[in-house]
């Protein structure tokens, strides 16, 4: 068993697969590798013991893997769960293998060999794995071809493609915008929050209704409506007001609530 | 080259000869001028639009223009990659192409990854659960790698229980593997033999 496994081993196309190198039959020295899942692995351990893939033994084979596996644990590596959901499938065949045929059913030809699903997928499995080894291949060819450097057109430099007077233009305009925007800003009247509760607290209770959209269409700025907003949200929480809405998405009123009825 | 091209050929100086257009050799300078200033692979259908000349005379050219190449023995090749024309090294030169361009041969694809990628490669658009069921292991890491590397795209979702997420491989994977299309791609059948 401990003859040579690394003959058996088709793909070295990743160096740094798992190899088991000598050892006693019941210590596995293990050379840190990874196996690219559990079928991976199983695939080596049959090779390993230079099995016929369609005539798996299994007791063997289920026997390795399993030791495999406690080795593994043993090394600290995280052993993923579709490594032991294998171990658990192996177990199972292994065990409807020792079961007695059923001798009415060894006649017929209709028995079915407990291994063959898992045959099936060791074999499309390989196929994959033989795919994957052609994809390595093509790209370690492709690696050694150099295309063209990248030629410095202005299509890559647009931003060069500029002359002075451009930038100078441009800055103008940009200069101009800041000034119109200076403009507005003294303009604008601030309003502060307290302020904005009161006007609306005055609002409320010398109207009794108040349709909030009304209140926020008299507002003159962004500011301004968003100071709004969290005055109604302010008014509502600590004042004698309640919003109301007589159906999904229509208007909301705001409601002054008379002492003693409201609640 | 292949037969059908060798047929493109000839049919070509055909036409070229009725409509006088250009002469063959001026045509392969053109399309060579093209091959070497385009950023990706650039096809035919780009190549004939942009010179405004037929298909089939393009193509004659750019074979034409591969064939020059080959009987000088250039350091340059003309390829045909992701359905379009490439120029590029030699791979026998990359020792010292490399030597130059001061460059390593980049991080190649995990195990868990190249396998992915097969799967992905032969059974698009394949679902995660698909491929979990080929390879027994989770794939998730991979397939988080290949779609960094651009290699696969999404293919929208599978009309099942779940609605899962499909994959397939990109553009770019065919030119990072040298392919000119994914008939290209041995078929899946071929590897029976070859991994036992």
């Amino acid at each position: 068993m401990e003859q040579e496994p690394l003959e058996q081993f088709t793909f070295d196309f990743k160096k740094e697969t798992a190899e088991i190198v000598g050892g006693s039959s019941d210590e596995l020295k293990l050379k840190l590798g990874e196996f690219a899942g559990p079928l991976d692995l199983l695939l080596f351990l049959i090779r390993q013991e230079q099995a016929n893939i369609f005539d798996i033994p299994i007791a063997r084979i289920t026997d390795e893997y399993v030791k495999y596996i406690r080795l593994m644990k043993g090394l600290d590596i995280a052993v993923a769960a579709d490594f032991l959901v294998m171990a658990a499938t192996l177990i199972e065949i292994k065990s409807k293998m020792l079961l007695p045929r059923d001798p009415s059913e060894v006649e017929e030809e209709a028995f079915e060999d407990p291994r063959k699903e898992l045959v099936d997928r060791l074999l499309e499995y390989e196929q994959y794995k033989a795919a994957s080894q052609m994809l390595y291949e093509r790209t370690t060819i492709e690696q050694a071809v150099f295309g063209r450097g990248k030629i410095e057109s202005d299509d890559a430099n647009a931003e060069i493609n500029a002359s002075v007077f451009d930038i100078v233009t441009i800055f103008q305009k940009i200069l101009l915008r800041h000034r119109d925007e200076i403009k507005m800003e003294i303009a604008r009247e601030e309003i502060s929050l307290s302020d904005m509760i009161k006007t609306l607290k005055r609002r409320i209770f010398e109207e009794m209704e108040l349709n909030i959209q009304t209140f926020f269409e008299e507002m003159q700025s962004r500011r301004e409506l968003v100071t709004a907003f969290i005055a109604i949200l302010e008014i509502v929480r600590t004042e004698s007001v309640k919003l109301t809405q007589k159906k999904t998405f229509g208007e909301i009123i705001l409601k002054a609530v008379t002492n003693g009825t409201g609640n | 080259m292949e037969p059908e091209t060798e047929t493109a050929t000839e049919a070509v100086t055909d036409t070229a000869d009725e409509n006088f257009a250009r002469s063959m050799a001026e045509l392969v300078a053109i399309v060579e001028a093209l091959i070497f200033v385009a950023d990706e692979p650039i096809t035919t259908k780009l190549l004939s639009e942009v010179i405004e000349e037929e298909r089939d005379s393009v193509e004659a050219a750019v074979v034409e223009l591969q064939k020059e190449y080959e009987t000088r023995e250039s350091g340059l090749q003309i390829r045909e990659i992701a359905g379009g024309w490439q120029i590029a090294t030699r791979t026998e030169l990359h020792e010292d192409v490399r030597k130059f361009l001061k460059t390593r041969p980049s991080a190649k694809l995990s195990l868990a990854s190249l396998e992915t990628l097969a799967v992905i490669a032969y059974k698009q658009p394949v679902t995660v659960p698909e491929i979990l069921e080929i390879r027994g292991v989770q794939s998730a890491s991979a397939i988080k790698t290949l779609l960094e590397k651009r290699l696969i795209v999404t293919k929208g979702h599978k009309e099942t229980v779940g609605r899962p997420m499909q994959y397939g491989t990109s553009k770019e994977f065919l030119i990072q593997f040298g392919l000119k299309d994914l008939n290209e791609l041995p078929s899946i059948e071929d590897f029976e033999d070859l991994a036992g």
